[in-house]
């Protein structure tokens, strides 16, 4: 399993690939389909806008779910604090952002 | 091998109740969540209290622990007793992501997974799970692509069902314009599948060292510019590092601290590609010799400035 030296493995940047379906989620994530679903009910996670009976994610989806779990597990919150967690969260992110730039 | 005082590490007493360690460990565990804190070795405490708290918070875990008394001296080697374990029935609490550290194991750990049963990797029949990680790497990396030799952290059930982490060394091709969060996909260099089957990806998330020069923020980059007070106020073609090479740079008239110029497109190589922001710093020539110090007592005579006069004095 690992690469000789001199040839590099390569690999696609994931966020610019195809979109995910709950499915592809569900597998990337080693959760049910369900706790998917339920982190679209709760704004967790948002579908992108289709025309299609099935829910669409970007590649960004991937890194917020994880995130949404690890929180959910080690915090033991339940899915309104995990949302309202990430929202503060981002906050934080922007208004740091913001500060180092006044700098 | 070394004993783990887990009552020290959750802060509690001995004879702390259910309550009390579980409220414990959910103010420790926002403290130090690597995904939340910004304490330093904050991933090592977390870890440290996830492991208390794990057999601190199961009855069966607790007793067990409770028995070998207060651990040997410090500096002392830890070795469990022949007899140990016996009697007690551990119920796995499901395998989590990180390691555990071998005092762990070596009480708990082949036991706690056989209960634990093979709840992973069930999620698609057929295929392997799929791995994840995250790697810091340089700017550079993603200005440029290139080969990077990543060293990651892969947990591993050894021959006796005990979790170990291994170190995987992979030599992996940056992709140019990847930006800080997302991900490096490796098609089947996940985890093997149990017999026949695709073995599942990994999915490498990347996070930048400092630069010495840049600052990013998504796509763009940002740099801090010293400029001479008379290149500011008169204009001037200064010389300005970008990713891409030395830039002449215009320096429009009446520029102060803080003026911000915008080269498009001189980010990250993104898809769009990000811009490149340049914050001009003015930089004062030091006044230690009697040239200098009549340049600028000439200035302080012409200029009728009152660089306060916002503040009414």
């Amino acid at each position: 399993m690992t690469s000789s030296e001199d040839q590099p493995l390569s690999g696609a940047i994931f966020e610019q690939s195809a979109l995910l379906t709950v499915k592809d989620l569900s597998r990337m994530c080693a959760v049910d389909e369900r706790h998917i679903v339920e982190f679209v009910e709760e704004g967790v996670l948002h579908a992108v806008e289709i025309k299609s009976t099935e829910w669409y994610f970007t590649g960004e989806a991937l890194r917020r779910a994880r995130l949404a779990l690890r929180l959910e597990r080690d915090l033991e919150l339940n899915l309104a604090g995990v949302a309202l967690a990430l929202e503060l969260m981002e906050e934080l992110e922007r208004l740091r952002r913001e500060l180092e730039a006044r700098r | 091998m070394e004993f783990k005082d887990y009552y020290k590490v959750m802060g509690v007493a001995r004879d702390a109740t259910e309550a009390q360690i579980k409220q414990a460990y959910r103010k420790l565990a926002r403290k130090y969540h690597p995904d939340v804190s910004k304490e330093k070795d904050a991933e090592a405490r977390f870890k440290e209290v996830g492991e208390a708290y794990e057999v601190l918070k199961s009855p069966e875990k607790r007793a067990a622990y409770d028995q070998l008394g207060q651990g040997p001296r410090a500096g002392e080697e830890f070795r469990p007793p022949p007899d140990w374990g016996a009697g007690f029935e551990f119920s796995g609490g499901g395998p989590r992501d990180s390691d555990y550290s071998d005092f762990f194991e070596s009480l708990f750990g082949a036991r706690a997974r056989a209960g634990a049963g093979t709840q992973r990797g069930a999620f698609h029949p057929g295929r392997g799970e799929d791995h994840h990680a995250t790697v810091l790497l340089d700017l550079d990396a993603t200005l440029h692509g290139g080969a990077r030799q990543l060293t990651l952290r892969v947990p591993e059930i050894d021959a006796d069902g005990r979790l170990v982490s291994k170190e995987r060394v992979l030599n992996v091709q940056v992709p140019k314009g990847i930006l800080a969060g997302q991900h490096i996909r490796l098609a089947g260099q996940g985890a093997r599948p149990p017999g026949e089957g695709k073995p599942g990806d990994l999915f490498i998330e990347v996070e930048f060292l400092p630069h010495p020069l840049y600052r990013t923020d998504g796509r763009d980059l940002y740099l801090d510019l010293p400029v001479a007070p008379w290149e500011a106020a008169l204009g001037a073609a200064v010389k300005t590092p970008t990713p891409t090479g030395t830039v002449d740079l215009k320096i429009p008239p009446g520029s102060h601290s803080g003026t911000k110029l915008r080269l498009k497109g001189r980010g990250i190589p993104a898809s769009p590609p990000g811009d490149f922001y340049v914050s001009l710093q003015i930089a004062l020539p030091a006044a230690d010799d009697d040239k200098a110090k009549a340049a600028y007592a000439a200035m302080a005579a012409a200029l009728p400035f009152n660089p306060r006069a916002n503040l009414g004095v």
